[in-house]
């Protein structure tokens, strides 16, 4: 309905009733205590920008290298698999590196075992440039200032 | 024009996807180019609303994304437990590294 | 003359997409063994769709019409890794292992960046 880019009186009579009936269930909720560790991890979310603009570069970056060697005719890829440690003590953190290594072409995440991330790369290059742990350490950093900021709320 | 183009290059594509999902050789080929070709299908819609001027095919677009997603992930699932009820969680069969 | 040039730069965001498109095409018949291609498709999934969709919403300005295309977008990019992951976690389940260019198994490098040959 909000898709539909209408805002007539009874769209809006609806929508004012969506909207109501959400803010409803989540007070009961909050008010039950149901709320578990597993929502949307809001308290990243201004931190989160200057991370994802990195990442972005970084997406641009491989895709073209990737794309290099796609087109290159005698086609120099190595792929090779690599055992990486996960320097992120909390699940979130870890989850979030290893979307963020499966989102750069070159490298995708085969499994994730505890703190170790089995990684699949295209090349020996562009597995050894993670392995260097640039993007590991980011992804620390962006979750420690996540819990800091929970613990100041509470 | 450009929209024209452009369907023409993503047609070219999916030709592309097509060929490696008949290919194969496994299954997970197989999987990998539908999952493509989904993508591409979300893509074409797009352009298509354009180049007939009709913006309402954005919306089945956004449904094509939604759907290709769950499909893929429903089709990986069938494949690995044989039923689309099953619970989730660590199956008894998976190794660890 | 700025809708010249929003039509040039939707021009080259387009015809950029399609690019990385064919390129995640051609990546798919190229490349050996079904680890390889994943990297293909995740060229089309993100710079591919992003630089498509990108070019469209130049042409649909500040409207409905882009917000409903960053919606599709921020959605493929939020579903192609876990689809991606979901597939490469059900191929090491079953036992398929990534292959090197001449078709045997490749290596496999530890945490200490001690390499094994299987």
């Amino acid at each position: 309905m909000l898709l539909s880019g209408e805002f007539s009186l009874d769209h809006g009579l609806v929508l004012g009733l969506g909207i109501a009936s959400v803010i409803l269930v989540v007070l009961i909720a909050v008010r039950m205590d149901v709320v578990d560790h597993e929502g949307h991890p809001i308290q990243l979310t201004y931190r989160f920008i200057g991370y994802w603009l990195w990442l972005l570069v970084e997406i641009v970056k491989s895709s073209l290298d990737v794309t290099r060697r796609i087109w290159s005719p005698s086609l120099p890829i190595s792929p090779t698999m690599y055992i990486l440690k996960a320097g992120q003590p909390g699940e979130l953190g870890q989850v979030i590196y290893a979307n963020s290594i499966t989102l750069t072409p070159g490298t995708v995440t085969v499994r994730l075992d505890g703190g170790d991330i089995l990684v699949h790369a295209i090349a020996r290059e562009v597995g050894d440039a993670l392995a260097a742990g640039e993007m590991d350490r980011r992804v620390a950093r962006l979750e420690a200032s996540g819990i800091k900021v929970v613990e100041r709320a509470k | 024009m450009m929209f024209a183009a452009a369907t023409i290059g993503l047609v070219v594509a999916m030709a592309l996807a097509l060929i490696r999902a008949y290919a194969g050789p496994t299954l997970y080929d197989r999987i990998l180019a539908v999952n493509a070709f989904g993508t591409k299908t979300v893509l074409m819609i797009a352009v298509l609303g354009f180049l007939m001027g009709r913006p309402e095919f954005l919306d089945i677009a956004l449904l094509y994304a939604l759907i290709n997603f769950i499909g893929t992930i429903a089709v990986l699932k069938f494949f690995r437990y044989g039923d689309l009820g099953r619970a989730g969680g660590r199956a008894e069969d998976e190794e660890g590294i | 003359m700025i809708e010249m040039l929003l039509d040039g730069l939707s021009w080259a965001l387009l015809m950029g997409g399609c690019f990385f498109i064919l390129t995640g095409g051609v990546g798919l018949l190229r490349l050996p063994g079904v680890y390889a291609r994943m990297h293909a498709a995740g060229i089309l999934d993100t710079l591919g769709a992003g630089l498509f969709l990108g070019g469209l919403m130049v042409q649909g300005g500040l409207s409905m019409v882009t917000a409903k295309l960053v919606l599709i977008l921020v959605f493929i990019l939020f579903t192609s890794p876990t689809a991606t992951y979901a597939l490469a976690n059900a191929l090491y389940g079953a036992g398929v292992r990534p292959v090197g260019r001449d078709g045997r198994q490749c290596e496999t490098i530890d945490k200490r960046g001690k390499s094994s040959k299987p």
